[in-house]
């Protein structure tokens, strides 16, 4: 075990209420790519805090090089050579690439030293960047460099990378994997945290497999299927969403020119986006994040009216009506954002089910609400996509992740739409509550609605879409049947590498 | 040192005892306060809370109650429906006024009418004066998206210039020797607000508070309006996804309150105040929203906090007259008690933490 650079042994860190790391123990050697790999909530982020010393835990101990590390900064963590590029970016956007590299080193060489730094750094790595730069200019593949060169520059011999490549298409991803394993090959250790199966399994050269706070597993990744890595994951057999193969029928929704500029400044306007969807199909929308997402399921969801022809819903024209208008249509939709947008955090759970059920199962009689049907409408979705709140008096902050997206998707599913859009509807779930989600999206289109999926996880599109489409700064791509497209052509479909120059990394 | 964490669901408990633990600290201070203005802190706290209850003058006390009651409740009724959706009338002092002087001079103009309908219609002005004053703020929000709160307040300058201008104007008893001030309707059975209880101090305006709670609270509880007001403080994304169209909620809530502000003006002007004088308003519309506020925004708190707030001004009286207390004194006590409040308030959202700190 000498050879290890960083020892973990018995880590424990508990929060009221919850053991986030239960006696946890690993070991990473020089020049390994050393995956965690855990659902949601499992403990990742809270042992990989307390590697870079922004979490003390409650007992157990750490060894560096062999003597033993006991971090109480990120200051002591970054001079002992332990890097973190963390999940959401802390960069300036007013300022250039240089200047925010030099926030966050802990003694900066002057400018252009630096600069000069900078661009040797990132060709070396293949990881291209012009250090004057704005970033507020870059895009979030580009964003990601900053921070990870930021990290190389202070020649770190372990790089913690949490969940790296969220913010990725495809061909980014293939560039950040070539850099990752050419710093391993000149033996930095890298601490690689995901929850997606396969990048794992081309990456990583070791795996240890977190559940509920606890070590549940260590193996080689590369010699395990990812649906056996999953199972591991879960601890338990997982169930494949699977589908009857339903006649595809008429369009019911037919988007035609759409263009739409965002409420919000920083958003992505819309253009001239057309799509067709027939009762029955599951239209997949990929995408990176922020390239117009948000915009189309609101358009989508009457949020934000548009000229009354661009959206028809069955021949009739509804690009003008509002969400109520539209779901007596029998168009529905639920936004990604739970907390705040498809539910009110502080109201019970017979509350947020009348948020959107009020029209179509008649919850409202003169303007009077009637508590006890929409009570017995919350009752209704907590039993068939079993939420686990003991009762619909809970207020919905109150609800796990996972079971207050069930309980969103549940309260749309259940008012029969004849076409539902769904934003992220897996996002931060766990993976056996993810599964139940498609599975009902997937039931849903086979009994003859249509269904638009919009999500950044392209392996659940590939799973329930029939047809696939990209969303690139706000543009449609035409739709293409899901099965015959190859990951490369969905990332080309996504933009590509957004113009970035792809890695040219000497062996 | 000590923290705060957020708890999983607001306490129920906390909830309901903070205002009385407002009240208890406000009784601390304002005693504390007292003490070093000479005065002994029991007999003051005493006298403001307790004496005119259940003391020896009770009975005189007793009706001043619901009078000074009366208005606070309605007028912060009507604000903390607005209050709950976040839109922000700070200006119902001016929908009082105009309130008041719309009827009062739709009443006067009729002088020396007997009619019976006369008491009816100029209830009908008053609401509309106060519902149209406030819709200025209103349509200027929603039309031009201006700030509500400064537009509401300055609206409230406006109306007391307006006010000035015809109680030595337009509305001066011709009768009255050049004095300012209108006729008093006391002379006036028509279109006096007498009291139907004179020794509870009932009249038209305290009946009508009564029914703005039960309005309010069916409304909030029941009705899909009050649903979707609630909704819009609690979640305004998740309100425009249920349906929620917010420029209208502002106009109706905006609405809503100026006319029950308005309703308070026409009922004080005509009744306890007895006529359009330069300062017949006693700041009901500014204390209401701290009402509002101590009673949680919710109808049966604005209730109890209105008779709450009577019995400090009722209370305050008799202090300055039996203890000389000075008036800003009891003002101030006034003002504890909103800061109390809101002080307290973390306590039902947050559970305080002794120990140490740690980043997360």
């Amino acid at each position: 075990m000498n050879e290890q650079l960083l020892i973990v042994d018995r880590l424990t860190k508990a929060y009221p209420g919850v053991v986030a790391n239960d006696a946890v123990s690993f070991g990473v050697a020089p020049g390994e790519v050393h995956a965690l790999l855990g659902e949601n909530g499992a403990g990742k982020s809270t042992l990989v805090k307390m590697i870079y010393g922004l979490v003390r835990p409650d007992s157990g101990t750490m060894t560096w090089k062999g003597a033993p590390y006991e971090p109480g900064s990120p200051h002591d963590a970054r001079k002992t050579g332990i890097a973190m590029v963390f999940q959401h970016f802390s960069l300036f956007e007013a300022l250039n690439v240089a200047e925010n590299v030099a926030l966050g080193m802990e003694d900066p060489p002057p400018m252009g030293q630096l600069a000069a730094r900078i661009r040797e750094v990132s060709t070396r790595y293949g990881l291209p960047l012009d250090p004057v730069r704005l970033v507020g200019e870059l895009s979030a593949g580009e964003r990601q460099r900053v921070e990870i060169i930021r990290c190389l520059l202070q020649d770190p011999k372990l790089l913690i990378m949490d969940e790296p490549t969220s913010v990725l298409t495809p061909q980014e991803v293939e560039i950040l994997f070539e850099t990752l394993r050419k710093l391993s090959a000149e033996g930095t250790a890298i601490l690689y945290i995901s929850h997606k199966l396969e990048e794992i399994r081309s990456l990583c050269d070791a795996a240890t497999i977190l559940r509920l706070g606890k070590v549940v597993g260590t193996c080689d990744p590369r010699e395990k299927s990812a649906r056996e890595l999953a199972e591991l994951m879960v601890g338990q057999t997982l169930h494949t969403p699977t589908r009857e193969s339903a006649d595809v029928g008429d369009v019911v929704l037919d988007i035609d020119g759409l263009s739409l500029e965002s409420a919000n400044p920083f958003g992505t306007p819309l253009k001239n986006i057309n799509l067709k969807v027939r009762a029955g199909e599951v239209v997949g929308i990929g995408g990176v994040a922020g390239n117009g997402q948000d915009e189309l399921l609101a358009a989508l969801s009457g949020e934000l009216p548009s000229h009354p022809t661009a959206i028809r819903l069955r021949g009739q024209d509804v690009g003008d009506l509002g969400p109520n208008p539209r779901r007596a249509l029998g168009l529905l939709a639920a936004p990604e954002e739970r907390l705040g947008h498809a539910a009110a955090p502080d109201m019970s759970l017979t509350e947020n089910a009348a948020l959107t059920g009020t029209i179509r199962e008649h919850l409202a009689d003169n303007g009077f609400i009637k508590w006890g049907k929409a009570r017995t409408f919350a009752q209704a979705i907590i039993r068939d996509f079993d939420v686990r709140t003991p009762g619909p008096e809970n207020v919905a902050r109150s609800l796990s992740g996972g079971n207050l997206q069930k309980f969103v998707i549940g309260r749309e599913v259940l008012q029969r739409p004849d076409v539902l859009v769904v934003n992220q509807p897996t996002w931060g779930v766990d993976a056996s509550a993810a599964a139940d989600i498609r599975q009902a999206l997937l039931d849903l289109a086979a009994k003859g609605a249509a269904v638009i999926c919009i999500s950044q996880d392209l392996d659940e599109l590939m799973e329930i879409s029939d047809r696939f489409a990209a969303l690139n700064e706000g543009r449609l791509s035409e739709t293409r049947p899901a099965r015959e497209l190859s990951i490369e052509e969905i990332g080309l479909m996504m933009g590509g590498a957004h113009g970035m120059e792809v890695a040219h990394v000497q062996a | 040192m000590f923290r705060l964490e957020k708890r999983p669901a607001p306490s129920r408990f906390w909830t309901a005892s903070t205002p009385v633990l407002a009240v208890v600290l406000t009784m601390l201070a304002g005693g504390a306060m007292f003490a070093f203005l000479g005065t002994d802190p029991l007999a003051a706290i005493r006298t403001i809370f307790w004496d005119p209850i259940f003391g020896e003058f009770a009975f005189y006390y007793r009706g001043q109650l619901l009078v000074k009651a009366a208005p606070l409740i309605l007028i912060a009724i009507g604000l903390s429906l607005g209050f709950r959706a976040g839109i922000w009338n700070i200006g119902a002092e001016g929908q009082y006024i105009i309130g008041a002087i719309s009827g009062a001079a739709f009443g006067l103009a009729f002088y020396p009418s007997e009619s019976i309908l006369l008491f009816p219609a100029m209830i009908v002005a008053g609401a509309l004066g106060g519902w149209l004053w406030a819709m200025i703020p209103a349509i200027l929000k929603t039309r031009f998206n201006t700030n509500e709160i400064l537009v509401s307040l300055m609206l409230v300058y406006v109306a007391e210039a307006m006010l000035a201008s015809v109680s030595s104007g337009l509305l001066r008893n011709p009768d009255g020797l050049g004095f300012p001030g209108s006729r008093n309707f006391k002379d006036y059975p028509a279109a006096h607000n007498n009291f139907l209880i004179e020794s509870a101090g009932v009249h038209w305006g305290v009946v009508t508070a009564i029914l703005a709670v039960i309005f309010a609270y069916a409304l909030l509880n029941r009705h899909l309006l009050g649903f979707q007001i609630r909704l819009t403080g609690a979640a305004p994304k998740a309100a425009r996804f249920a349906g929620v169209n917010p420029s209208m909620l502002v106009v109706i809530c905006m609405g809503i309150s100026g006319a029950l502000a308005g309703l308070a003006g026409m009922f004080e002007v005509t009744g306890p105040a007895g006529q359009i004088s330069i300062d017949f308003n006693s700041n009901y519309g500014f204390t209401a929203i701290i009402v509002a506020f101590l009673g949680r925004l919710n109808p049966i708190g604005v209730m109890l906090a209105g008779l709450l707030m009577a019995l400090t001004y009722v209370g305050g009286d008799a202090a300055a007259s039996t203890l000389g207390l000075p008036g800003a004194a009891i003002q101030l006590l006034q003002g504890m008690l909103l800061f109390f409040l809101l002080a307290v308030d973390v306590l039902a959202n947050f559970k305080i933490r002794f120990g140490k700190t740690e980043a997360a």
